[in-house]
């Protein structure tokens, strides 16, 4: 049986809506007016340490063209390592699923792998590729990336119920079959988990790439170089700019998750 | 032998389970023939499972052969001779009802007109009419399991292999849809080989009731069921049926003495 519940008007649901949201509305009102009063006011937080939250928006006003184009320049980077790493990711799950003695043999260096630091790398990349290029940040972005993507895809793609896969051989399915109707489709769920951590890892590596060289006009080189000339306030708003585009991202790949999921129970169940 | 009137045929099957390990199932022979509904009823360990994935070539024997319309069952398997039913009813989640229905018929290659058109016939069949565009996690358990039911026959396969289909169900559900299959069976004019532990289930189903004991797995007797057909619930209620009831238990008390009926008890509690 179906289950029939009764369709609330949409005045109904606003005030759910409402209800549900304002205790976040209020939290945020309340970190921003601390940002500004408290902080500085109450606790005597020095402007190097941290200025006001007004002094940043008029930073990030007066600054719009720098910041813009540094963010522009920080999120291809970021993005291009993103699609990169995940597309290779995926791909190398791909192959390693299909023929596991030799998934099963490079697992373990894969985990590993993806517990090394990856970062540590930044310096190096530039050595291979120019210190001017931008490639040096879209490989670091794009090795970040990589490996959760690819641990994921990978349990996604093998923990498919044996079942399943009984059937699909009931019905003399090839392994492409299998493949194309039962384990991708289920596996995506995992992938898109993973496509989150990347989306904020991508933006990460970009950014700490950026300051140690490469493009001088990219967000992570802002940062630093406001820093160095005491522009607090312009260091501050090219990390909110960073921020504001890292959620934007994460956010992105959630819509896609919930267009390509829309029939996942957690989907459905949500609206 | 008369290959040729048999649907299934098995000799001298055996299963060992790993190397000098279980022996599952020890010197089948069985013969099954066309528009038969048989039962393999026993306690735990008996190999009735078992026995009913061999024939769907799902797991080999490690002796003896199983024939399946006068072909191989590997033959049989790539041939798509046979629709599968499991315990659980195995939906594919990102599936709607009717797409899970016609996944064996794309795997047949047939065309989108003439799979809507099967579809709907077989959702007429197990009575899911208006439940088409729903997803299997917004069925009930007795639905979910006509839905796996309907994508069985979709394709017409001479036999269906049907391993506890009810098994999860509650007893209500259960006799229900033991109506309904039997309703099918009659209009399909399929041959059935249906895995049970429940007594009267196999009794009130089947043309034939056989008996397996357990370790190793053996045919420890056949009990054939003369109750007249179409079989209603009034059928339940008649004497005839009570005496092969109590044959059958008797039959699987001879077998493996208390021990089996304790285990039923217990599984029959659980299910």
């Amino acid at each position: 049986m179906s289950t029939v519940e009764p369709t609330p008007t949409a005045t109904q649901r606003l005030g759910e809506q409402i209800r549900y949201w304002l205790p976040a509305v209020v939290v945020f009102g309340l970190g921003l007016a601390a940002w500004e009063w408290l902080l500085p006011d109450v606790l005597g937080v020095e402007e190097f340490l941290l200025p006001r939250f007004s002094d940043v928006v008029q930073a990030l006003v007066e600054e719009r063209d720098e910041l813009l184009r540094g963010a522009w320049i920080t999120f291809k980077e970021a993005f291009g390592g993103f699609v990169l790493g995940s597309g290779v990711a995926i791909a190398a799950a791909l192959v390693l699923a299909r023929w596991r003695p030799f998934g099963n043999a490079l697992m373990p260096y894969m985990i590993a792998a993806n517990a090394i630091p990856i970062i540590a790398f930044a310096p190096i990349t530039n050595a291979w590729f120019g210190l001017l290029s931008p490639w040096s940040k879209v490989t670091i972005a794009a090795v970040l990336c990589f490996f959760p993507v690819l641990v994921n895809t990978l349990r996604g793609l093998t923990s498919v119920d044996p079942e399943s896969v009984e059937l699909m051989r009931s019905y003399a399915a090839s392994e492409r079959d299998v493949f194309r109707r039962v384990r991708i489709p289920s596996s995506l769920p995992y992938v898109f988990s993973a496509l989150k951590v990347a989306s904020v890892l991508a933006m990460i590596g970009a950014v700490v790439g950026d300051y140690f060289g490469g493009s001088l006009e990219a967000l992570g080189i802002v940062v630093l170089s406001a820093v160095n000339l005491s522009r607090y306030s312009t260091s501050w708003a090219a990390i909110l700019v960073a921020s504001i585009m890292g959620i934007a991202f994460y956010g992105a790949v959630a819509l896609v998750e919930r267009y390509a999921l829309r029939w996942h129970p957690s989907v459905q169940r949500r609206t | 032998m008369s290959v040729s009137t048999s649907v299934v045929s098995i000799n001298g099957l055996s299963k060992v389970f790993g190397k000098g390990g279980v022996t599952a199932l020890q010197g089948i022979d069985l013969e099954v023939e066309r528009g038969e509904f048989v039962s393999l009823i026993g306690p735990s360990g008996c190999g009735k499972s078992t026995l009913l994935r061999i024939v769907g070539d799902i797991i080999a024997p490690t002796e003896g052969e199983v024939a399946v319309n006068g072909k191989p069952a590997r033959k049989a398997r790539l041939d798509r001779d046979y629709g599968i039913v499991f315990q659980a009813p195995v939906l594919y989640d990102w599936r709607t009802v009717a797409k899970n229905i016609a996944l064996p018929l794309e795997m047949l290659g047939w065309n989108r007109a003439k799979r809507a058109a099967r579809v709907r016939d077989m959702v007429e069949l197990v009575e899911l009419g208006g439940f088409e565009k729903h997803h299997p996690w917004q069925l009930s358990g007795g639905m979910q399991q006509r839905v796996s039911i309907a994508r069985a026959l979709s394709f017409s396969p001479a036999l269906l292999l049907m391993d506890e289909p009810f098994g999860a169900l509650d007893e209500m559900t259960r006799e229900r849809l033991n109506l309904e299959l039997l309703r099918i069976w009659a209009e399909t004019g399929s041959t059935v080989i249906f895995v049970t532990h429940s007594i009267s289930e196999a009794v009130f189903l089947s043309t034939r009731v056989v008996v397996m004991s357990p370790r190793p797995g053996r045919v420890a007797s056949i009990v054939p069921v003369d109750l007249p057909q179409p079989r209603t619930a009034a059928t339940r209620e008649q004497p005839r049926f009570f005496e092969l009831v109590t044959r059958v238990r008797e039959s699987l008390h001879a077998v493996g003495a208390d021990e089996v009926e304790e285990t039923l008890a217990t599984e029959d509690e659980l299910a």
